[in-house]
């Protein structure tokens, strides 16, 4: 008889701890009276995003993210939802990426994305109810509230140029990773009000169109959540979806229709904000593990 | 060439002329941003080592290295040195050029040595190599969670996790590619 598969037996005490986890991100969402959702996860297309590869599957795609299933259900009049779901990410693999992950979404009617922060604030405070974490040696203090620093002045106090010089190097992503990640600390933090280029579903700021209404939430240094108060406008949405499908198929990525449906309905939209949790990093945060290997089952090589 | 899609732990390219190998590899992305591959690259002449970050349509030349199969002899002040059984010909690659190879060594072990120039500069071991435990807890009585593990040291100085229930004095199978434990070999 074989040993044991020992590098699955010593994931067990993690496992379960995701698992109460899971437990408890539900029980969140439903006290406060979001419905839960299920939405295919195999489509026609998802939106269109230069640096987001969607996994094919036959005709369709898999998922990138549940996100224009949900806000269909929202412009056709459900209350505030949540989604606990699996998505694809074709190629996303490295110490905090998987091709297969699991992700939170969750929806706000009648509010922008400030509503979206102050959910992040007390769900992390539920899930951790001493209000402080410990995560790879460092010490995460959880007392709302987080500060909230735009894009434009952590580039101006961690970067080695302005944003507007680092998007038209095209640049941007490389100096947010190599030079202001690293120094926003531990956090947590809100990343807020992205160049509107870089935000193709979110609302421009009404004081300064330049910006779009996107927060990213840093936890430990992980990028952890990413949401923005929901465009509404269908014809300013189709502008920029045909933008993004133009740019990935000039960048020779394979082309995919719009999701008409969605742009059908989405003048129905209320004024709402969305956000998507990645629960992989949020159950490495909560359990001190190095590694997003070291939190699911089984990663892509060991199947 | 390769390209960024290509890059892992272990690739060999060229960099500036010379052969490099990728000790350390990470993919990292902003969700809704672009790729880019952080390397920790090893210059397989003189051993320094380096960070770089690449990103995505950046392409790579590979490292064409000749393999030859010789057999570990012993270390001496110089390196490890290294025999063709063929023609005796002996090739010494010094510890830091080796980098964490060397723990893997076990006299008379038949490996591949890498040659660049004539000069030896790595070798590709066996997949698998059996080391003794020379320094490991004791298995505590009633500890029977088969995901316990604990730290343990091999002959040669090498340390990794290990189950709970390997003792010192067991000797232990591990995957040179990844320096894990793999199982208990029986005797």
């Amino acid at each position: 008889m074989s040993e044991r598969n020992w590098q699955l037996a010593r994931k067990q005490q993690r496992l379960e701890q995701r698992a109460r986890i899971l437990q408890q991100v539900r029980a969140f969402f439903v006290e406060r009276g979001l419905l839960e959702v299920e939405t295919p996860q195999r489509i026609p297309a998802n939106a269109p995003e230069l640096h987001i590869d969607a996994t094919e599957a036959g005709e369709a795609v898999l998922q990138t993210s549940p996100e224009l299933a949900m806000k269909r259900l929202l412009a056709a009049g459900y209350p505030d939802l949540f989604q606990l779901c699996r998505v694809w990410r074709s190629g996303e693999r490295g110490g905090r990426h998987l091709p297969e992950f699991t992700m939170l979404e969750w929806y706000r009617r009648d509010a922008d994305y400030t509503t979206l922060m102050n959910d992040c604030e007390a769900l992390l405070l539920r899930l951790v109810p001493a209000g402080c974490l410990v995560w790879q040696g460092s010490s995460i203090d959880l007392t709302p509230p987080w500060p909230r620093l735009s894009v434009a002045e952590a580039f101006r106090r961690h970067a080695s140029c302005t944003v507007d010089e680092a998007l038209a190097t095209e640049r941007f992503d490389e100096i947010l990773i190599v030079e202001v990640e690293p120094r926003l600390g531990p956090g947590p933090l809100f990343l807020t009000d992205y160049p509107a280029p870089l935000a193709a579903l979110a609302r421009l700021k009404p004081d300064n169109p330049s910006t779009a209404e996107r927060v990213e939430l840093y936890l430990g240094g992980l990028e952890l959540a990413n949401g923005f108060s929901e465009l509404t406008d269908p014809v300013e949405q189709r502008a920029r979806f045909v933008a993004e499908e133009t740019a990935r198929r000039t960048a020779g990525k394979p082309p995919r229709p719009l999701p008409e449906p969605y742009l059908a309905e989405l003048a129905n939209l209320p004024s709402c904000a969305g956000i998507a949790l990645g629960i992989d990093r949020l159950v490495m945060l909560l359990t001190d593990a190095p590694t997003i290997d070291a939190v699911v089952a089984f990663t892509p090589e060991q199947l | 060439m390769y390209s960024c899609a290509d890059l892992k732990k272990g690739l060999k390219l060229i960099i500036d002329g010379d052969p490099h190998l990728i000790v350390q590899f990470d993919f990292t992305k902003p969700g809704k941003g672009q790729a880019l591959y952080k390397c920790k690259l090893r210059n397989m002449l003189n051993g320094s080592l380096f960070e770089r970050t690449y990103r995505s349509g950046e392409s790579f030349e590979p490292a064409q290295l000749e393999e030859r199969d010789m057999q570990y002899l012993y270390k001496d002040e110089s390196g490890y040195v290294f025999m063709d059984q063929k023609n005796y010909e002996q090739v010494t690659i010094a510890e830091d050029v080796l980098g964490d190879d060397h723990y893997f060594l076990v006299d008379n072990m038949q490996v591949k040595v890498l040659l660049f120039n004539e000069r030896g500069i790595g070798v590709t071991l066996p997949n698998f190599v059996n080391l003794r435990v020379v320094q490991a807890d004791p298995w505590v009585k009633g500890d029977t969670a088969a995901g316990n593990n604990k730290p343990a040291t091999v002959e040669g100085g090498y340390t990794l996790q290990v189950p709970s229930f390997v003792e010192e004095g067991d000797l232990i199978q591990i995957d040179t590619r990844t320096g894990e434990y793999y199982t208990r070999v029986k005797e």
